[in-house]
């Protein structure tokens, strides 16, 4: 069996110390030996495309196929290797900058398309690499550089965007849940379809702290859900907390108050195809609620290298034409003599 | 009808609304003249707009047919006859009349709401252009076509578009050229419809009666068959031969054929082409934008593609900088600019050659491609074949620059023999070997492509630079002026795989003519025609553009007087002025999304000399 050492490259990592993609590298390459595994690839099989940003050098680092792309092309570019060649494990790293701002007419349309690529979503808020810009996901009102009065536009949710465009599957994780991102990676692999996970990253550099309000240590517990489908919505230290449902919004609960169990919350359906319910739990921002994290949606649909593949069967079983010779004699034609 | 005349060749052009079915009406027109042997080149010439105005000058859309008993070259400069649907339609054309040209209208269409609408002042529009002396023959084609189908059971709408079919058919009387391939057509169109079959035959027949039974004309005409090289032929025009040679190239390479690519007029063809052809076991992918379409087939290219992309000058805008991409990562690519008039949106669906530099440094950084220019309908699938074969084998881009003109044109195709295409052999890594990304062969100094599935083949490719042997990221100065200049010598030794410029003519003369691309035709026929008439006058015509065929010095040493003829202010004779300074190059430039005519050349030739 592979192991995470197969999956090192002897490129020296040049992230900035305590950067959150130091965490999302090692979970991807504990992770790919049991996608291995499971779906019976050898190491040659994968394959890893990125575009620009800080978290796109992360291609080097993994001992696969890998391709360093050009700023948001990362989704097209990716697509183009799945749709070629159907069994390759394709990874794709990108970020919030690459993947909602430049690329982000890619990445909607890679979803719609349904192909599948499992995209890696870092999501710190900010540009680092250009060292400090404001992103598509940066706080309304963040003070950046290129917004030094605070920003006036109102950011992107990551989730909203995946399940508005009707994507079979989104997850959430953070950088200091190793565990659980392992868990999110290897969902997406076994996901046959565009499936994406938003990671919430750090950047110590510049925008230090901006998920630790509910991210951090203490703090996570009590302002952060992990949705397990099939399982009732609870939280808190002391799992005290739920959600439910009243009046189509959520609303979060305290268990034993006013004799409110475990009945009355939600149960997580992940494959509920309708978009509602998934759409309020990626939406839930902190204080108010707990931000979702854990596997939110992950659904059955048609597939597009499937489908290809469908067509391409049935045409084949009729088909006239067999050679290029056949293709230039076909149709209407006429001897010269 | 037993009075016709012999006729070396004839211009016909079928004028319209956009909605009148003149593209069919020419197609199915040449396709019958092509099939009784003679030789035939076509100009479909459109609005941009789908149904633009009715009426109106600016909707009017063109098909025109040359066919002759020898070989030709061009759909000719002036028409001997026009079918002008409307006075929209014969304003539109009035300047394009051979003097003892034949008009046939439709006496219907010419009333006072049409003339108005066309931008007529009087009642007499033929006065007004001054035509009132050519050969015309009013015809009702609208009521004659009402009344051939009042039986039909068609609503009105649909009775009215069959009128072009009268006028088919009355063209086909004029030059005694049988129905058949025409009404086979119907049955093959309409299998699922025979009351249209019906409906199209009887007016199609009902045209042919009308002029045989009131003499509409005075002569009937015959151009004999001309006398083809012998062999299986068949009609052909550019996207789709273009298409073809990707094919033909997968097929000879043994990879898949991959192309990702966005609509764009005039270049859709070979994408609608491709996306028909999963017979042969092609993948195309219709994209969100024209960036990814190429951004996916280089993905594709990566997993081991033969990956195209087809776009028009626009698009090959928003494609440089993935082209920089695929120069750096050196895979092998091949993009398609069908070109057309621009800048910007331009000229949608007219023709032009104003993107060569474009093609030829339109990129960040120092990025070369291979450029190649396809010069006919036909040629597109040699171009696109050898395209392909250089860019698998030397590991780098190309661009293949067709235009509207041989897009959309289409001629008789004598049908290749593919064992005379030889093999493509690109250099891919095998299993077991110590890979290296970018160690080079020393001919080509091409690297070799290891593709994902390969086993031990693992490695990291990207846009940053790459160390000269590793391929790992290096930003050591002396390795990217070492990679930069390895790139373009990479580029510079296609040249030794691209075969001589050829000279049409003496090696040496008074006037060498120099074009490239989709005006070759043209060309060809002013230059023979000079020729003739015993000047020395000899032409180049570039097919290799980047880098140029070896011998091109030598040829250009050779000639008092160099005259490069171009769709464009002078691009190409700006790229030969830089690497051959020590020659005066003279320009004739056009710029009105036209082709040349051969009498402007001839013209300009005779002022040079």
């Amino acid at each position: 069996m592979l192991t995470q050492q197969d999956f090192k490259t002897d490129q020296e990592v040049r992230w900035c110390p305590g950067c959150g993609d130091h965490a999302v590298l090692a979970a991807l390459q504990r992770v790919l030996p049991v996608v291995a595994e499971k779906l019976h690839y050898n190491k040659e099989d994968f394959a890893v495309v990125s575009g620009i940003g800080c978290s796109s050098r992360l291609p080097y680092y993994v001992n696969a196929y890998g391709f360093h792309g050009i700023h948001g092309r990362a989704t097209a570019i990716s697509t183009g290797v799945k749709a070629a060649n159907p069994k390759i494990s394709t990874w794709q790293i990108t970020g919030d900058g690459d993947a909602l701002a430049i690329g982000g007419n890619h990445f909607i349309h890679a979803i719609r398309r349904n192909i599948d690529i499992n995209i890696l979503l870092f999501n710190n808020e900010i540009y680092g690499l250009t060292k400090g810009q404001y992103s598509p996901t940066s706080k309304f009102g963040s003070v950046t550089k290129t917004s030094p009065y605070g920003t006036i536009e109102r950011p992107f949710n990551p989730g909203e965007l995946v399940i508005g465009a009707r994507g079979t599957f989104f997850a959430r994780t953070l950088d200091g849940d190793l565990k659980l991102t392992q868990e999110c990676l290897l969902e997406e692999a076994l996901h046959n379809g565009t499936s994406v996970t938003e990671m919430l990253l750090n950047c110590v550099i510049f925008n230090d702290g901006t998920h630790s309000h509910f991210a951090g240590r203490d703090a996570r517990a009590e302002k952060t859900i992990v949705l397990r489908h099939g399982e009732p919505m609870i939280f808190g230290a002391n799992r005290d907390k739920g959600l439910a449902l009243d009046d189509m919004k959520l609303k979060v609960v305290n268990l034993g108050e006013n004799g409110i169990t475990d009945k009355d919350l939600l149960v997580h359906d992940a494959t509920e195809p309708d978009t509602a319910i998934h759409m309020l739990l990626a939406a839930m921002k902190s204080p108010d609620f707990p931000v979702a994290l854990g596997i939110i949606r992950k659904v059955q649909d048609a597939e597009y290298n499937q489908k290809v593949q469908e067509q391409a069967n049935e045409v084949f079983a009729k088909r006239k034409i067999t050679t290029i010779t056949e293709l230039l004699n076909s149709g209407e034609t006429w001897e010269v003599k | 009808m037993a009075n016709f005349t012999e006729r070396n060749d004839i211009v016909i052009r079928f004028s319209g609304d956009s909605g009148d079915g003149m593209q069919l009406t020419g197609t199915l027109f040449s396709d019958t003249t092509a099939l009784l042997g003679n030789s035939v080149s076509t100009f479909p010439d459109y609005p941009a707009e789908i149904r633009a105005p009715q009426g109106t000058v600016a909707g009017v859309s063109g098909f025109q047919v040359h066919f002759s008993s020898s070989p030709i070259h061009t759909p000719g400069d002036y028409y001997d006859v026009l079918v002008a649907m409307n006075p929209a339609a014969l304003k539109a054309n009035a300047r394009w009349a051979k003097r003892d040209a034949t008009l046939i209208l439709d006496s219907n269409a010419f009333d006072q709401d049409q003339l108005a609408k066309a931008g007529f002042c009087t009642n007499d529009p033929l006065v007004e252009l001054k035509m009132e002396n050519y050969n015309i023959i009013w015809a009702p084609l609208t009521s004659l076509t009402k009344e051939a189908l009042k039986d039909s059971g068609l609503d009105l709408k649909s009775v009215l578009r069959c009128k072009n079919m009268l006028a088919l058919g009355m063209c086909y009387y004029l030059f005694n050229y049988p129905l058949d391939h025409t009404e086979e057509y119907f049955k093959k169109k309409f299998a699922k419809k025979p009351q249209l079959v019906a409906c199209n035959t009887t007016v199609l027949r009902a045209g042919y009666n009308f002029a045989a039974n009131t003499h509409s004309f005075a002569n009937t005409y015959k151009v004999a068959p001309s006398q083809l090289e012998k062999g299986k032929y068949r009609i052909i025009n550019g996207n789709i031969a273009t298409a073809w040679g990707f094919i033909a190239a997968a097929e000879k390479s043994g990879r898949p054929l991959f192309c990702g690519s966005y609509p764009i007029t005039p270049a859709t063809g070979i994408l609608e082409e491709l996306a028909l052809r999963k017979d042969l076991g092609v993948k195309s992918l219709q994209c969100e934008d024209e960036i990814a379409g190429i951004c996916t087939s280089i993905g594709a290219a990566f997993a081991g593609s033969l990956a195209v992309t087809t776009t028009s000058g626009p698009g090959l805008s928003l494609k440089s900088e993935t082209i920089g991409l695929a120069v750096m990562t050196e895979l092998p690519l091949v993009i398609v600019d069908v070109q057309r008039g621009g800048p910007s949106t331009g000229l949608p669906t007219k023709t032009e050659q104003s993107d060569l530099m474009q093609a030829l440094y339109g990129r960040n950084g120092e990025c070369p491609t291979i450029v190649m220019a396809a010069s006919t309908p036909s040629s597109c699938f040699h171009y696109a074949f050898w395209a392909a074969k250089l860019s698998l084998e030397h590991m780098t881009p190309a661009i293949l620059l067709t235009d509207g003109f041989i897009a959309n044109g289409s001629i008789p195709w004598k049908i290749p023999d593919m064992d005379s295409y030889p093999e493509i052999n690109p250099p891919i890594a095998k299993e077991g070997e110590n890979y290296l990304p970018y160690r080079r062969d020393e001919r080509r100094l091409a690297r070799c492509w290891a593709i994902p599935g390969a086993k031990g083949l693992e490695h990291r490719i990207g846009g940053l630079e790459k160390d000269a042997i590793k391929g790992n990221v290096s930003h050591d100065p002396l390795n990217h002026q070492k990679m930069t200049e390895l790139r373009a010598a990479k580029v510079a030794k296609v040249v030794d795989f691209i075969p001589a410029q050829e000279i049409i003519g003496d090696k040496e003369g008074d006037l060498l003519v120099v074009g490239w691309g989709g005006t070759y035709g043209h060309l060809l026929v002013a230059v023979k025609k000079m020729q003739k008439e015993s000047k020395k006058v000899s032409m180049a015509h570039f097919n290799y553009i980047n880098p140029l065929p070896k011998n091109t010095k030598d040829i250009l040493g050779k000639f008092k007087k160099i005259l490069v003829c171009e769709l464009n202010m002078g691009q190409f004779a700006s790229y030969l002025r830089m690497q051959f300074p020590q020659h005066d190059f003279l320009q004739y430039n056009k710029v009105q999304g036209l082709p040349f005519t051969v009498e402007e050349l001839k013209i300009k030739m005779e002022s040079v000399l």
